[in-house]
């Protein structure tokens, strides 16, 4: 008894099992779907991990994952900070927005400062797009998720407006923006990709992303800036007691989440779209990025892993229609994951469970 | 006072040597009590001595090491507050567990409500809760919703809870800490009508006032090991001191003779609104000088509050002015008055005083964690603040030792009381607001508070104290303000003060 009980407490007093638990118990009942269907579940999963089986498979991953490394970084930053940046979302549209209008505009500028370019304007559309929110908030006390939820929707539109406008829209018969210029890309040459046997797309977005995680880790944890930010996200009436603004701290958070968004919205156009369709409904590129934060715990490292994660989950879900399985089944996954992780309280109890038993000493 | 409700012969309670440890620490040592039909029993020790300890354990949320508890004669397992609540025990936390939104009548039937079919009966639920209430002179309204009452209410609210669900054995866990001397009054007065109905009573404190007002017997536990049961008529109030600190205590504070220096903060004509934008603050003027400490007594509510609020640059004052030094600091941020001599001990240690989730090291740089040498060009310098910790918790006491890196939530009450001080004391400024300094303190943190108070003030700062105990303020200040209404009515040397003449100031009376 007593080594079960030890182990017990180990499980409950360790929140990356806690995470490792929740993404088994999403496997779990993405099978019990599986079963139900009448599907392999062999089948399926092993095409998802097959999916990763090569180069080409794991460039793909990392293809995929960069933009919701970034976005999850987002995130992380508001909720280390006390803010919830639901409105990454429109941050990483309005950003993506910016930079493909400079990167069709200005495509004729060498590729170092046109990329560079890109990426400041995303940032500082994203940043904008969330400076918006925060004065709202910190003027006239206007509740952040509503007003983020709609200008997630008001970006949404202004995305779509812009995408066909001319001198934007392409010229052929596709309802999207004309391509941005190869300036503006962060791919890979055709060569060094055949070469390698790289996926098509693979670009140097993950180095990008690499660095952003360093900087945040760094702003977080080493600086004056994180220490302000976050001591108004734990407590404001002590950080304003201590003598913090706490409304431009909060500004500050948000202008910060807002341009990691926009910046993951480039990363998203210049890697692997190289232009913007014209949507019928939102991405959810941001709201992917609360996932990615919560599966990393909003630590800057664990929201690196746990992007790759989501960018497995929905490369190697784009497979499964070839085992005839739904695409969905990725969101049952994801969908359980999250729910697990929100109520994972209940792994950090476990440990009771033993104690409660009657009759025992 | 006799306790004739208190029969001898029942014992309804008896905990039999009872060991709880936790790893290699142990936190309850051969703890033996016994409780009788009718009987207020006082638990008395310092913060950590293991009293709360002992309470979870006879009310179910921590389990024995070793040790039998008996209930009524008989032995029980308390697995969980369930079986506890089935035995007759009630328990009433420090911190209420109740639902703000909720009104009294559905917060005191919640998990036990009446029911009509499968609907919940509320109209009968309010009879029930109004019949108790009656019954043991607990008068509330069973309308009202939680967060529109007091916190005396919502204490007699929690106390009706246990009664509701049956309790004849209340355990209530520093009962007194929130509520004011009024509230207190009537608390005792409550514990009295249910030890005449025959309910006993269990009261974890260390307040030895009440203790003496109120108990019948009472047990000292001093870090975890059982001192003594004592009868708490044949006892005073220095020797339960004594036997719970386990040295002799003085309740007096040396305080060398002094001439106060010039004025360090001149508050004039001061006028603010509360919270809801009534005036509170109705032309107060105010001086505090150095080396000196100006106690301002008062019963809550009438602009003490608002008036720190304004000096700390909290709130915004309508007109007058606050002068620190002679640069007038009113209605600036917090920033300003700091950078121009104010530290301050809040009132609220735990919203206003520190970052919980925050180490011990991070909070004692709040306001200096963006000067040298804590930080260069914007990064932290880790290993100064690490050192400025270890400096301070050493030079300050804070237990444990070695816990820079603790968030400060993990602390005891005195010892996170220990922290603001440090940081405050440490800032070095003209002048030090210490607002209920030593609000849920033990004898042994009072004394200690209290030390480092006069210890500025010998040092020739100046001192701003609010506080709600009299005897706080009579043995500490030098000059007393009474406030009463927004202003302060008469101003009094320390050394005159007279409970009594006080008490009737802070009542508004005039001096005849």
């Amino acid at each position: 008894m007593k080594k079960k009980k030890s182990f017990l407490e180990f499980v409950s007093d360790n929140t990356f099992i806690h995470i490792l638990l929740s993404i088994i118990l999403g496997f779990l009942v993405g099978a019990i779907f599986l079963v139900v269907m009448r599907l392999s579940v062999g089948e399926a999963y092993g095409r998802l991990f097959h999916s990763v089986s090569n180069v080409k498979g794991i460039t793909y991953v990392i293809v995929y994952s960069v933009p919701y490394i970034v976005a999850g970084l987002s995130v992380a930053f508001s909720f280390k900070t006390g803010v919830f940046n639901i409105g990454a979302e429109g941050q990483f549209v309005v950003g993506s927005m910016a930079a493909a209008i400079v990167g069709i505009r200005f495509g004729t500028l060498p590729r170092p400062v046109l990329v560079i370019l890109c990426f400041l304007v995303a940032m500082l559309a994203g940043a904008v797009w969330g400076i918006i929110v925060a004065f709202l908030k910190t003027k006239w006390g206007i509740n952040e998720v509503l007003s983020m939820i709609m200008f997630n929707w008001i970006a949404f539109y202004l995305s779509n407006f812009l995408a066909g406008r001319p001198g934007i829209k392409s010229e052929g018969s596709a309802e999207a923006t004309a391509n941005i210029s190869e300036n503006a890309t962060l791919l890979f040459s055709k060569d060094f990709i055949k070469k390698m046997g790289f996926a098509p797309t693979a670009n140097g977005g993950i180095f990008i992303a690499i660095v952003i995680m360093i900087v945040i880790w760094i702003v977080i944890e080493k600086t004056t800036l994180g220490y302000r930010l976050k001591a108004v996200g734990f407590n404001k009436y002590a950080a304003e007691y201590g003598g913090i603004n706490v409304n431009k701290s909060i500004m500050t958070a948000l202008a910060i989440s807002g341009a990691l968004a926009g910046l993951a919205g480039a990363l998203q156009l210049m890697g692997m779209g190289g232009r913007i369709s014209i949507f019928s409904s939102q991405e959810g590129f941001g709201f992917a990025g609360i996932v990615v934060a919560l599966i990393g715990c909003s630590n800057p490292f664990g929201v690196f892993i746990a992007g790759l994660f989501y960018g497995w989950l929905m490369y190697g879900g784009s497979k499964l229609n070839l085992v005839g399985a739904p695409t969905q089944l990725i969101n049952v996954i994801v969908g359980t994951v999250v729910f697990f992780i929100a109520i994972s309280v209940i792994f950090a109890n476990l440990k009771y469970l033993v104690k409660s038993k009657p009759g025992q000493k | 006072m006799a306790n004739k409700y208190l029969d001898m012969n029942t014992p309804v309670i008896e905990m039999r040597n009872i060991v709880k440890r936790f790893g290699n620490f142990t936190a309850n040592d051969g703890i033996n009590l016994t409780v009788h039909k009718g009987e207020i029993h006082a638990i008395l020790g310092e913060n950590g001595a293991g009293k709360s300890t002992l309470m979870n354990q006879l009310y179910g949320l921590l389990k024995p090491t070793s040790g039998d508890i008996l209930v009524n004669g008989k032995k029980v397992d308390m697995n969980t507050p369930r079986d506890a609540i089935a035995a007759g025990i009630g328990m009433v936390h420090q911190h209420f567990m109740l639902i703000q939104p909720f009104t009294v009548t559905e917060n005191i039937v919640l998990g036990d409500e009446p029911l009509k079919g499968v609907r919940l009966d509320m109209a009968k639920a309010r009879q029930n809760v109004v019949e108790i209430s009656e019954r043991y002179g607990l008068s509330i309204d069973p309308d009202a919703k939680i967060e529109d009452i007091s916190v005396g209410m919502q204490q007699r609210v929690e106390i009706l809870k246990a009664l509701y669900r049956g309790a004849d054995i209340l355990i209530l866990d520093e009962p007194t800490s929130s509520l004011t001397p009024q509230e207190i009054e009537e608390l005792i007065k409550i514990m009295h009508n249910l030890t005449a109905d025959g309910k006993s009573i269990l009261l974890i404190t260390h307040k030895l006032k009440e203790i003496k007002e109120s108990a019948d017997f009472c047990t000292i536990i001093r870090m975890g090991k059982y001192i003594d049961t004592v009868e708490v008529d044949k006892v005073d109030e220095n020797d339960l001191a004594s036997m719970m600190v386990g040295r002799k205590v003085t309740f007096k504070v040396d305080k060398p003779e002094q001439e106060p220096g010039r004025v360090v903060l001149d508050v004039k004509d001061l006028r603010g609104v509360d919270y809801r934008g009534v005036e509170i603050l109705k032309g107060l003027n105010l001086q505090v000088h150095a080396g000196e400490i100006v106690g301002i007594a008062g019963i809550d509510g009438n602009g003490q509050t608002e008036l720190i609020e304004i000096i700390t640059g909290l709130r915004k004052g309508t007109s007058g002015d606050v002068m620190i030094n002679g640069t007038s600091i009113f209605n600036k941020p917090p920033a300003f008055g700091f950078e121009h001599g104010v530290s301050s001990i809040p009132a609220d240690r735990q919203k206003h005083g520190l970052v919980l989730e925050f180490s011990i090291e991070d909070n004692l740089i709040l306001q200096n964690y963006e000067k040298e040498p804590f930080s260069s060009k914007g990064i932290l310098q880790r290993p100064k603040i690490f050192e400025h910790a270890t400096q301070s918790i050493e030079t300050y006491d804070i237990r444990p030792g070695n816990s820079e890196k603790r968030p400060a939530g993990t602390l005891s009450g005195g010892n996170q009381q220990k922290v603001i001080i440090a940081r405050e004391v440490q800032n070095d400024k003209d002048l030090l607001i210490a607002v209920n300094p030593t609000r849920g303190l033990d004898v042994g943190a009072i004394e200690y508070v209290h030390r480092h108070i006069v210890e500025q003030r010998n040092k020739g700062k100046a001192v701003l104290l609010v506080s709600f105990e009299l005897d706080e303020i009579m043995s500490l200040s030098d000059v007393i303000d009474v406030i009463f209404d927004g202003s302060i009515i008469t101003t009094i040397p320390g050394s005159e003060a007279d409970e009594n003449y006080l008490g009737l100031m802070m009542a508004g009376g005039k001096e005849s």
